[in-house]
């Protein structure tokens, strides 16, 4: 309503001045790549940064500050795996000494007690782990680590015993998809407040898998109508997220918000991009922090300016009343799948190259996983 | 709007608080008043605010529709219903404990 009312204000010096950037809401801090689990579907990039690179604790904080005053509120402390930080519990104060809300995203391997009490002296709001499923020995497999079930429950009961909030992230694929009612059963058994029905997106190591992780549409139309049951049973205990699975939508996801409009990503070695997957396109210049402000970098790298806003979308998508809502979906997987990152996310229906995605659902192989190695 | 036979209650003498990993705070650059919560913000309204504001644990719920009716100098019963229907909404998302 203010915004109307400013635009009207402003006349027509409003109407030719550049439209004013958006603030961006959340920053994803991943403070390593180096992780004890081997998970096939991990976002992480397949070239991955070393450890010789990460940013230090200094660095970091300056970091915080600065995102903090771009508007940032939330930062997401992840990775890999943050524990793999030896500072991690400094570079978490650091955040809150910068006024942002703290949220660790972990494998929940690595977590010692000692250090969870750590963090949560220095103000951690929130964690999430992930979970691979609801069978120990299938949980296992899919994270390439003996023991890992084992030790991401008993990290949640010490995240709960702190009365700290926890979400359960559950990535779901073929090979638990079968299991969601037990898999939201073991997060309200965790004492989780919130689950995340993750199903994978298929970009860097899941997309490396994507035939051995790929569900069929019967196990998806199962799995996405089971949701609402689920949230009605659980009422007021548990809240249910569920992100739709890609390759069976029939509108693609507003990736990240808009590119460059609502969250931004740092990397281990410091550089600035708009989401996770944004280094697999090619012909980007990502700037570094090393180099940079934060602000310098989320209004002038023109890698961020590639994508911003509508106006660079081919049809269906200029013409289309959904343009403001998801954006024309995700670049890093219009290009992935088209091999043009201006194109319509083939994932939409509405897409000319809407085959592409339903020819790479029907690929489906009990292949061996090719874990997620440093 | 809401059928009274349906409208949810809140016991007077309970005592709302955010639950740890809630936070209200304000932030120029959004705007104003957020709520941030797991993976979540909420912009506030003003008057949200000042009701999520009295939210500490210490209030009991009777008292918290007491001062607010007073301090807007509106009817005792309109913020009963609105006070209700905003905390039992928050309450559902896990952003409240009752």
């Amino acid at each position: 309503m203010t915004t109307n009312g400013h635009t009207a204000a402003n006349g027509l010096a409003g109407a030719i001045a550049p439209k004013p950037l958006h603030n961006p809401l959340g920053l994803l801090a991943e403070l390593t790549h180096r992780c004890p689990l081997g998970c096939p579907y991990c976002s992480n990039p397949l070239e991955m940064d070393k450890r010789e690179e990460e940013l230090d604790t200094a660095t970091w904080a300056r970091v915080f500050r600065e995102a903090a005053g771009l508007g940032v509120l939330q930062v997401h402390l992840s990775g890999g795996e943050p524990a793999s930080r030896r500072d991690l519990a400094d570079i978490l104060a650091a955040a809150r000494d910068a006024g942002l809300y703290t949220n660790l995203i972990t494998s929940g391997v690595g977590v010692t007690d000692k250090r969870l009490n750590e963090l949560a002296d220095a103000g951690l709001d929130h964690v999430q782990i992930s979970i691979q499923d609801s069978e120990p020995k299938s949980a296992d497999r899919i994270a390439g680590y003996e023991g890992a079930y084992t030790r991401k429950r008993a990290l949640a009961a010490a995240v709960v015993a702190l009365k700290l909030p926890l979400t359960a992230n559950i990535v779901i694929h073929r090979a638990n998809i079968a299991r969601i009612d037990e898999l939201v059963a073991m997060a309200l058994d965790m004492g989780a407040s919130r689950v995340e029905i993750a199903h994978v997106q298929y970009y860097g190591w899941a997309l490396k898998n994507r035939a051995a992780l790929m569900p069929t549409r019967d196990q998806v139309e199962y799995a996405v109508g089971r949701i609402e049951p689920l949230r009605k049973q659980h009422h007021g205990r548990i809240v249910i997220d569920a992100v739709v699975p890609d390759y069976y939508a029939r509108f693609p996801k507003p990736c990240v918000g808009g590119w460059g409009r609502r969250s931004l990503n740092v990397t281990p070695a410091g550089r600035v991009l708009p989401c996770h997957a944004a280094e697999s396109i090619p012909g980007l210049e990502f700037w570094s922090v090393k180099d940079h402000s934060l602000r310098e970098i989320w209004e002038q790298n023109p890698a961020f300016n590639a994508f911003r806003g509508t106006d660079f979308l081919p049809e269906p998508c200029q013409s289309c009343e959904r343009r403001e809502i998801d954006f024309g979906g995700c670049r890093c997987q219009a290009f992935a799948l088209t091999g043009d990152a201006r194109a319509t996310d083939p994932v939409c229906h509405l897409s000319p190259q809407h085959h592409l995605v339903e020819e790479q659902a029907a690929i489906r192989e009990d292949a061996e996983y090719v874990y997620r190695r440093l | 709007m809401n059928n009274p036979a349906a409208a949810p209650s809140i016991l007077p003498d309970a005592r709302p608080r955010l639950p740890r990993g809630v936070r209200l705070v304000h932030n120029e650059a959004q705007g104003g008043w957020v709520l941030l919560a797991p993976e979540r913000v909420f912009k506030a309204d003003p008057i949200a605010a000042e009701v999520v504001k009295r939210c500490t644990g210490e209030a009991s719920f009777e008292a918290i529709v007491d001062d607010l009716a007073k301090t807007f100098g509106a009817p005792r019963e309109r913020v009963l219903a609105d006070v209700t229907a905003l905390l039992q909404g928050l309450a559902d998302k896990k952003l409240l404990e009752l």
